[in-house]
């Protein structure tokens, strides 16, 4: 039972890093490609956009590796041993993501010595989400695999597959199309700008079909299990309903109603990733490990659960405070 | 071993104490109004906003570290354990929130809703220290658990956060951050004042900074009292370790410095305070203290290096105490900041010795407490991952974080030469 509440709220962060934190990682690669006339504007919005939060959408992912291994550790136990070479990479690549970004920012030296450090910021942005969607994927592969609670199958495993390569490439192309989305919002950035942002987040929109088609094209040899999940009955209603969002979004952005582009996107991420959860259920690592065999006692996991709720009484007035100061929710921005 | 964390402590101690700094000046500007306080406020909050931008990056990767360098430690201790880390993430969550609205609202919020947004950040970051904390001391006094057949049961994460050890170190580690930070700063600015005497701007930030490290230091001498009282009765053969004590004895001595040796059992060229250890353990000059011969030879942590930090903790710490008895008493004496001459020198020379205790004080606690990972209940050895060629992991985390540090010691002085030139500014308006 507790279980089940814990796995959610880990599903519930997953997609709130994915909507919020993610999305900083897309604001980093469209940093990197900026280009043509505008591309210092373009640069400046990505700053100002994520500037005040990066930090704040970074501490979902902290906040799921503690639940991780507080309500699973021997699932933890597990990951970071057979995936302890791409973390660590994911792990350099938050560090130098990070840090050039605070560089970037309070380091006023020369134009050259500062685009180096765009360069950097950029290269991390793309590199990083690349290895988390490669990461998540290798563990749907089935190849991972843990006897007696010690991982059988190497450091190699999962990771190295066609399926866990198409993985990572759609989440680079998710967070793209997410953070261009969003950078269309912003009414203080200004028109061009915001329409160099529209052409972005339509091209990397419309590249997520053939991605998504790819992902599910190797997951019949690459994860047969998730492959399985796919061709569930409820599969359909989910896949016509992620459709109808990223046509929806897709189109709103056409019709350049960006709030309204911006709230299908975040519909769509979430779709695709309650698919991912439902095809992946229960397990936490294919095939050996589960929701159900790896959590931690009960009162570990009922305390855990009022500790988040407790939590989130405080955490959410204070997030919906952040963003309604600089995100503009409020009507009060346009005023 | 343990590298990461001995850049993290920190990096943690310095973003615990700067926002208390950063808050404290900003009341100070609401009450009096001055622009010099205000300008202080902001200089300290884009400290800490870098402090907490490198605090977040390296939380993380401590965070998969945990997993990628000890998966066994995790895997049994996760669900006792994790919890105070999960608290500690809100906590941190908390602080991410609020210093984000300090550091971008200052035109945006209400002078007093901007404030209290600040001594939010203060609270997230003294409770994720807190939280952080007790995990450690879990992992000197275990509690919280029973093992029945080699399998963990019963278990009780609350009794476990609330281990015996929990309190001192908590107390202490605080205490730490406050004095090392509030020395740190203080040096910085005792240096500038050295070269402008008339400078108020950095009077104040002074004045500020040692207010603080002088208030928390001859409390840290109540603390330390305390931690080494309480780890004689939980971890004797730690406190062995610290004071080099071989052999059980009624009227132990109390020793500083000397080569402790292992073969011989006998610790060389100290100097002795005798009867000293009884009496500060036990309030009885004449009662037993427990020594290392009552424990197995591979039960021993590395006596010499715990010995040596432990008495490089005291000392430093010892120094400082003096220093703030000096400061406190000229302050008292001139009604004011102090600034002659040489009590500024000695500032600015005690600078770093905060952190110098901090490091060495984590010394004694960590080595202190091996072979164990969890004290009596998990060697270390058991618990490291089973990854081929071990050094590599260490050696990149290892970098990581000197990359990090030396990053924010680039930052924090650029920061600090840059904002230089309004600082004067300030200081003709002001005088």
């Amino acid at each position: 039972m507790f279980e089940l509440i814990v796995a959610g709220i880990m599903f519930a962060a997953l997609i709130f890093y994915a909507v919020t934190g993610d999305a900083d990682y897309g604001g980093g690669m469209w940093d990197l490609l900026a280009s043509g006339p505008r591309a210092g504007a373009q640069r400046a919005a990505i700053e100002r956009a994520i500037g005040p939060i990066w930090e704040a959408d970074h501490v979902w992912l902290i906040l799921i590796v503690v639940i991780l291994f507080t309500a699973f550790p021997p699932a933890f136990a597990a990951m970071m041993t057979a995936l302890n070479i791409p973390f660590t990479l994911m792990l350099i690549g938050i560090v130098l993501r990070g840090s050039a970004f605070i560089f970037r920012k309070y380091d006023i030296k020369s134009h050259k010595v500062k685009r180096g450090w765009s360069l950097l910021f950029g290269a991390a942005s793309f590199f990083t989400p690349f290895i988390q969607g490669l990461a998540l994927g290798a563990l749907s592969t089935g190849q991972i695999r843990i006897a007696d609670g010690r991982v059988v199958s190497g450091f190699f495993a999962g990771w190295l597959t066609p399926f866990a390569f198409a993985c990572g490439l759609f989440a680079l192309a998710l967070f793209a199309f997410l953070a261009a989305t969003y950078l269309t919002v912003d009414p203080s950035t200004e028109k061009q700008v915001r329409n160099d942002f529209r052409l972005r987040a339509l091209c990397a929109g419309t590249a997520l079909v053939p991605i998504a088609f790819v992902v599910f094209v190797t997951s019949k040899h690459g994860a047969p299990e998730m492959y399985r999940g796919l061709t569930q009955w409820w599969a359909p209603l989910l896949i016509v309903a992620t459709i109808i969002c990223a046509i929806a979004a897709l189109a709103s952005l056409w019709l350049r109603r960006f709030v309204l582009a911006r709230s299908a996107a975040i519909a769509e991420v979430t779709l695709i990733l309650t698919g991912w959860s439902l095809a992946q259920y229960p397990k936490l690592i294919t095939p050996d490990i589960t929701i159900f065999n790896a959590a931690a006692p009960e009162s570990t996991l009922r305390l855990l659960t009022y500790a988040v709720v407790a939590g989130a009484i405080v955490l959410f007035p204070s997030l919906f405070f952040l963003f309604r100061v600089f995100k503009g929710f409020s009507k009060e921005k346009k005023s | 071993m343990g590298m990461s964390l001995a850049f993290h402590i920190v990096f943690a101690a310095i973003g615990i104490s700067l926002p208390v700094l950063m808050v404290v000046s900003e009341a100070l500007y609401l009450r009096t109004g001055r622009p010099v306080f205000l300008e202080l406020a902001k200089r300290w909050s884009h400290g800490a906003a870098l402090l907490f931008a490198v605090g977040a990056v390296s939380g993380t990767v401590l965070s998969f570290e945990l997993g990628l360098l000890w998966p066994g430690f995790m895997e049994k201790s996760g669900a006792i354990i994790g919890m105070p880390f999960s608290l500690e993430g809100f906590a941190f969550f908390t602080e991410a929130i609020f210093l984000g609205l300090y550091l971008m609202g200052w035109k945006r919020l209400p002078p007093l809703v901007h404030w209290f947004c600040g001594v939010l950040v203060v609270i997230g970051g003294v409770m994720s220290g807190i939280f952080v904390v007790t995990a450690n001391a879990w992992m000197n006094t275990p509690a919280g658990f029973k093992i029945v057949d080699g399998k963990i049961t019963d278990i009780n994460p609350i009794a476990a956060m609330l281990n015996p050890a929990a309190a001192h170190e908590v107390l202490h580690m605080t205490l730490a951050a406050f004095i090392a930070t509030g020395f740190a700063v203080a040096a910085i600015h005792a240096f500038f004042l050295l070269r402008d005497r008339r400078n108020v701007f950095h009077r104040s930030a002074l004045g500020i900074a040692l207010a603080l490290a002088c208030i928390s230091a001859p409390l840290q001498l109540i603390s330390g009292d305390f931690s080494a009282r309480s780890v004689a009765r939980l971890q004797p053969a730690k406190l062995a370790a610290m004071e080099a004590l071989y052999q059980t004895q009624t009227g132990a001595p109390w020793r500083l410095g000397g080569i402790p040796d292992n073969q011989s059992r006998t610790t060389r060229f100290a100097l002795t305070i005798p009867r000293g250890l009884s009496l500060l353990v036990n309030r009885d000059p004449n009662s037993k203290v427990i020594g290392l011969d009552q424990f197995a030879p591979n039960d021993w942590p590395n006596v010499r290096l715990v010995h040596w930090s432990f008495d490089l903790m005291i000392l430093c710490g010892l120094a400082l105490i003096a220093l703030s008895m000096a400061v406190g008493w000229l302050a008292w004496k001139h009604r004011g900041v102090p600034d002659g001459k040489w009590i500024l020198r000695a500032i600015v020379a005690a600078g770093p010795l905060g952190f110098v205790a901090i490091e060495a004080g984590w010394m004694v606690t960590e080595l202190g407490r091996q072979p164990w990972i969890i004290y009596g209940v998990m060697r270390t050895q058991e618990a490291v991952t089973p990854m081929p060629k071990i050094a590599i992991p260490f050696v990149v985390f290892t970098l990581i974080y000197i990359f990090l540090s030396v990053a924010l010691f680039f930052l924090l002085r650029r920061q600090f030469m840059q904002t230089d030139e309004p600082a004067s500014e300030l200081v003709t308006k002001n005088v």
